[in-house]
């Protein structure tokens, strides 16, 4: 089986951000990047089924340079072999998308897995359009109907199941939890629940480090990235104000009712 | 000093672990003295337990510059768990590893690298301490087998690892040119372990008395030569002091970083205290002891990796890291007044900890002689 998983650089949500003079961008000095929380649990889910199903994933990026340490973190997680698109420029959900189209012209994967938003832009677009320029079923939210303190999780046991050419998916939906059944190849977008990923263990780290990054550009994969979505200026969110002290349950409850109104 | 991406990746693997698995638990640990068995084990998935034991026999296959940096890691959160990490690799299998036989290395290093088994290392007894060539345990030939009596003191890991190496005097004659190392194993006839309590600091580590009563070992059980244990003993002090170095850098980045939190946020006439002179040169020392200690780690580190002399330099590594890290632990907990006294906040913790380091693997005063003997050789 053949997996192809992408990862995305994000800004390390815990670094505070500021805003760019040009007011539509984020200042980048003194920013620290990391993977994309979504895309980890992609990746750890890929390895799962590789691990389960035999097969190789290979992972794939879009950005400046630099991101090699986002594929080299998810080589040392246990990706086989990694591809890096290089562009420094702006982006937006469709321009990945259609990137990642290329690339999955060129490798032909069973399964295409990717988180199911970046935090950093919060679009939750790649995967749905991806699946739709190719013309593929999509599964949305990948989740498990399982804790993660169980033993399959302490299995490392994948929790979407691969049987034949059909993956079964759990999702969770805004009223319960919703099962898919999708014919491969399919898209297949991972949520919070699904797994924990795993630490990279020393030796894998060391082993990364010979593992191949292949390079690809815009230009050389013949895609037009120019963005379709303008970005017209960033604000952060007003400051929060300080909360109230109540001294008792009923102070609250005639708050709610009264200030609040949020019962009645 | 710049880090590789590879040391880079490695450094945020193992902070990443620590944040999740130690960082919210070693206070309570610490309470109750509980050495925490799983986490051991889940670092040993990590492959922190076999840092530079070759791949070949189930280790990392990585350097002292690695060894000093999880060392440093673990250290930031974890004292405790740091002398075990350091303890585990650089005596127990340190010294089986560089000394012992290709059967026993075959036999033991897969299971102590992956961390399967803990090592123990038995030099220290009740009565010697720094003048570790006056010990008393004695390993008497009786035709094939060797006869080991005697008592080991403040052994890390005593009553919890797979595998010791324990000096013994074999020719008391010859004195340091006649002790020898030996390998056991728990439950072996004759051999008990007692576990040391109530320490003040390093609380969750594992320490014993180790007791030798007539213990049975043959030849198989010499690791490296007869008579060459103390000469050997005196190389794996050498590494073990790069990471007991590697522990002050870690600590004094714990007293920094936690000072640092705590005097932004604390407010006092008005303002935080970190807007008072007073508090910013007290960050300021802080901050220049981190970076002197941890250079001076990374050199004797860089050195060892270079197979070059290291002796002199991981001594003076060992002497400033340790002392520059009881100077920043007592001064985090006089940043957070109060509060720094109580174990609401975890500098108590650091400083508590911080004292061992000045003691464990040769104290200051014996790092001074060590790098005043190089000074006159």
């Amino acid at each position: 089986m053949k997996i192809l998983c992408t990862v995305k650089r994000v800004t390390d949500p815990e670094v505070k951000l500021k805003i760019g003079a040009d007011q539509k961008s984020i200042a980048t000095d003194n920013l620290k990047y990391v993977l994309n929380p979504f895309d980890e649990i992609a990746v750890e889910e890929a390895i799962r089924l590789r691990d389960k199903h035999q097969g190789e994933v290979i992972v794939v990026s879009v950005g400046p340079s630099d991101v090699s340490t986002q594929l080299r973190t998810a080589l040392a997680m246990g990706a086989d072999r990694a591809i890096q698109i290089v562009h420094a420029g702006e982006l937006d959900s469709d321009g990945v998308a259609r990137l990642l189209q290329k690339v999955y012209e060129q490798e032909k994967p069973d399964v295409v897995l990717m988180g199911k938003l970046s935090v950093d832009n919060d679009s939750w677009q790649a995967g749905p359009l991806l699946a739709e320029y190719l013309g593929l079923p999509q599964a949305t939210y990948a989740s498990k109907n399982d804790s993660l303190e169980s033993d399959n999780e302490k299995n490392k046991v994948p929790g979407i199941t691969i049987e034949g050419t059909t993956a079964t998916v759990v999702r969770e939906a805004d009223g319960g939890i919703e099962t898919l059944k999708v014919q491969l190849p399919a898209v297949i977008t991972t949520d919070l629940r699904l797994n924990i990923p795993r630490y990279p263990s020393l030796p894998n780290i060391m082993k990364a480090k010979k593992k191949e990054i292949k390079e690809h550009t815009p230009q050389s994969l013949g895609v037009d990235v120019t963005p379709k979505v303008r970005v017209l200026k960033f604000e952060l969110p007003p400051a929060r104000k300080a909360g109230v002290k109540v001294a008792d349950s009923a102070e609250l409850l005639a708050k709610l009712r009264s200030e609040a109104k949020v019962i009645s | 000093m710049t880090l590789s991406e590879e040391q880079t990746l490695l450094v945020k693997s193992v902070r990443d672990f620590c944040e999740k698995k130690v960082k919210p638990f070693a206070r309570q640990w610490d309470k109750e003295q509980r050495f925490p068995k799983d986490v051991v084990r889940e670092l040993g998935h990590l492959g922190v337990l076999g840092i530079v034991v070759p791949e070949a026999l189930g280790g990392s296959g990585l350097g002292y510059v690695e060894y000093a940096l999880v060392c440093e890691e673990v250290a930031r959160y974890d004292g405790s768990l740091a002398l075990t990490v350091a303890s585990h690799n650089g005596l127990g299998s340190g010294h089986l590893g560089t000394f012992g036989t290709d059967a026993q290395k075959k036999k033991f290093m897969p299971m102590l690298a992956r961390g399967e088994i803990l090592g123990a290392w038995g030099l220290t007894e009740p009565g010697s301490g720094s003048d570790s060539a006056g010990m008393k345990t004695t390993a008497v030939k009786q035709g094939s087998k060797w006869i080991l009596n005697g008592t080991k003191m403040f052994i890390t890991q005593g009553t919890v690892a797979g595998c010791y190496v324990v000096l013994a005097v074999t020719n008391k004659e010859q004195r340091h040119r006649g002790i020898t190392a030996f390998m056991l194993e728990p439950g072996m006839k004759g051999f008990t372990t007692r576990p040391i309590h109530d320490k003040l600091g390093m609380r969750s580590s594992d320490t014993a008395e180790l007791i030798f009563e007539n213990v049975e070992l043959t030849d198989e059980h010499v690791v490296g030569e007869v008579g060459s244990g103390f000469i050997d003993t005196m190389k794996i002090l050498d590494r073990g002091r790069i990471s007991i170095a590697a522990l002050g850098v870690g600590i004094i980045r714990g007293a920094l970083e936690e000072s640092l939190r705590y005097s932004k946020d604390r407010q006092a006439f008005g303002k935080p205290i970190s807007d008072f002179q007073a508090i910013q040169w007290k960050l300021a020392a802080m901050a220049t002891d981190y970076e002197a200690a941890r250079l001076l780690t990374l050199r004797a580190a860089a050195l060892a990796d270079a197979k070059q002399p290291f002796s002199k330099e991981a001594s003076m590594a060992k002497l400033f890291a340790s002392e520059a890290a009881m100077r920043a632990a007592t001064e985090a907990v006089q940043i957070h007044g109060g509060y720094g006294y109580t174990q609401e906040f975890p500098v108590e913790r650091y400083l508590r900890d911080a004292k061992l380091l000045e003691i464990g693997e040769g104290t200051s005063e014996v790092q001074r002689m060590v790098i005043a003997r190089h000074l006159l050789a």
